[in-house]
């Protein structure tokens, strides 16, 4: 009987009794469950990270823009810009952005877990491998890994901004990317799941609320910290510190917060950042004003 | 198989940005309403109910709409451009925007589509994630996913012909996993919408298309491929 990923504490228990690697198990869900073979699989794996290289290489190059005008090439203006930290974090940020803009302008990426929090894997992944120097394959088992982290979630909270606020969705990307960065440098499950919990602790509570309902901001700023966030976690969860709430349950205060959300905070663009003058502004210019407006008989016959 | 998510869904799908509601799921309708016409409409009038008609716009949902019915894929770079590639195709469009349909989904498309002298209206939800709802066809209450293949039959109201078909459709090996059954009156016209697990063959089809009571036998496959 394969795993089922309903939780962080089997998959362990599992990999210490058949003496296999975080990402055995993954597979073999994937194939029981969908009936894929493992070639498929990873096939697909290979496929979605070219789509994160590329998504990065597009958002770094070509123009982005979007419809709104609310993103404007702002990935490349960090990577141009002087440098605050480290050239590495300028970068980190960098291709969290443009992956981001790429998506909120209309191009290709991947939905990892949603197209909202398309940025984040695909500026750790690529920035970890460059650092590392990691060949491909461990950067694929890293992303199995990371899909195994987001069924667990998604089976006892949620990935998506409308059902847990932003938390959900930005924060269960970033904590899929920690744990996927622990796994590839060699961190044992122990650190790979302390990596998870640590991210998880430091995104609680993020509400979704998109200026003018539109996944622009502050989502594309999100994708860098979420980033951010990932790494420092990472670091934190490599040196052996102790998250002390185990990784099942932050996922169960993610779910909890995510429940007590009101609804105006959950991608309705009725609260927070979408409320302010500003961004209540942006939405009467943005947003289409020429609506028709049935009569009341008319509104409940269908159409 | 089970409900349970793949692992494509965590990392996937491969999509056009901006959201999966908003582009993915549009462009998936739009493939749907274009199967169902059979060809590439000359003309589409395209309504956008409640949370969609504030929001298309800048959602680029209305290229996804263009760009399903031009046949892309969810994931093809050219959804962006699809303005451009519909004049190229002589697809004419127009857009309508309806704020307050009580009754309909958030996120409801309305598609009216002529190609010749065909004519057809769908109406699609967009349930997020990329997934959809075909909620009517014709006027006929639908309710299918288009994840899995679907089959539409429309054909006179009589007796035993829905266990007719069923068995039909069994002896081809196919599993039905939903099945539909919508009428506008008694013993008028019904449309049933079929959902397999797997492909029907097209000799099954013909054999279908040949009864005398049957009407109409449109099949789609799997709406990604
Ligand atoms: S604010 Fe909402 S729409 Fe934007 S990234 Fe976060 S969850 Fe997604």
């Amino acid at each position: 009987m394969a795993l089922l990923f309903d939780s962080f504490k089997e998959w362990h228990q599992y990999c210490e009794e058949q003496k296999q690697p975080l990402f055995e198990p993954v597979l073999t869900y994937e194939i029981e469950q969908k009936g894929r073979n493992r070639e498929q699989i990873w096939e697909g794996m290979q496929k979605a990270y070219q789509v994160m290289k590329d998504a990065v290489r597009t958002g770094l190059e070509e123009d982005m823009i979007s419809r709104s005008g609310m993103v404007n090439n702002g990935a490349k203006k960090v990577y141009k810009a002087k440098t605050v930290l480290s050239p590495e974090f300028q970068k980190l940020v960098a291709r969290a952005l443009a992956a981001k803009e790429v998506n909120s302008c209309m191009g290709r990426i991947v939905a990892a877990p949603t197209a909202g929090a398309s940025g984040i894997l695909p500026g750790i992944l690529t920035t970890i491998q460059e650092i590392h120097e990691l060949p491909d394959q461990t950067i694929l088992e890293g992303l199995l890994v990371a899909a195994g982290i987001a069924l667990i979630i998604e089976q006892n909270a949620s990935l998506a901004g409308a059902v847990g606020g932003c938390q959900a969705e930005t924060g269960s990307a970033a904590a899929m990317g920690s744990g996927a960065v622990v796994y590839c440098l060699g961190g044992s499950i122990e650190e790979v799941f302390a990596a998870v919990a640590i991210t998880i602790q430091c995104m609680l509570g993020l509400v979704c609320d998109p200026v003018a309902g539109l996944v622009e901001v502050p989502c594309i700023v999100r994708n860098a910290s979420g980033a951010a966030i990932a790494y420092s976690s990472a670091q934190i969860a490599l040196a052996g510190v102790n998250p002390v709430i185990p990784v099942d349950e932050c996922v169960m205060a993610l779910g909890e917060i995510g429940q007590s959300m009101e609804s105006r905070y959950k991608e309705t663009a009725l609260g927070g950042l979408a409320a302010t003058l500003t961004g209540q502004a942006i939405s009467k210019k943005v947003l289409i004003q020429d609506i028709d407006i049935l009569p009341d008989e008319e509104e409940n016959r269908n159409l | 198989m089970s409900s349970r998510s793949s692992i494509f869904d965590m990392i996937g799908p491969v999509m056009i940005g901006p959201s999966s509601s908003h582009t993915a799921g549009v462009v998936r309708i739009a493939r749907v309403a274009r199967r169902i016409l059979g060809q590439q409409p000359d003309e589409a009038t395209i309504t956008f109910y409640n949370s969609f008609a504030r929001t298309y716009e800048g959602h680029g949902s209305d290229r996804a709409v263009v760009a399903g019915l031009l046949d892309f894929k969810t994931d093809d770079t050219r959804i962006k451009t699809a303005f451009d590639h519909a004049r190229e195709a002589n697809l004419v469009y127009s857009f309508k925007s309806v704020g307050n349909a009580s009754t309909l989904h958030p996120n409801t498309v309305k598609l009216n589509l002529t190609a010749g002298g065909r004519k057809v209206e769908i109406v699609g939800e967009s349930r997020g994630g990329g997934l959809i709802n075909i909620a009517q066809v014709n006027g006929f209450r639908a309710d299918f996913s288009a994840q899995l293949h679907t089959l539409i039959i429309t054909a006179e109201d009589i007796k035993g012909s829905i266990a007719f078909i069923a068995d039909v459709v069994a002896h081809d090996d196919c599993n039905i996993a939903t099945m539909n059954v919508s009428r506008k009156g008694k013993h008028d016209l019904a449309c049933q919408f079929i959902e397999t697990d797997s492909g029907i063959r097209p000799l099954t089809l013909e054999y279908l298309r040949s009864l005398r009571w049957v009407n109409e036998v449109i099949y789609i496959p799997d709406i990604d491929l």
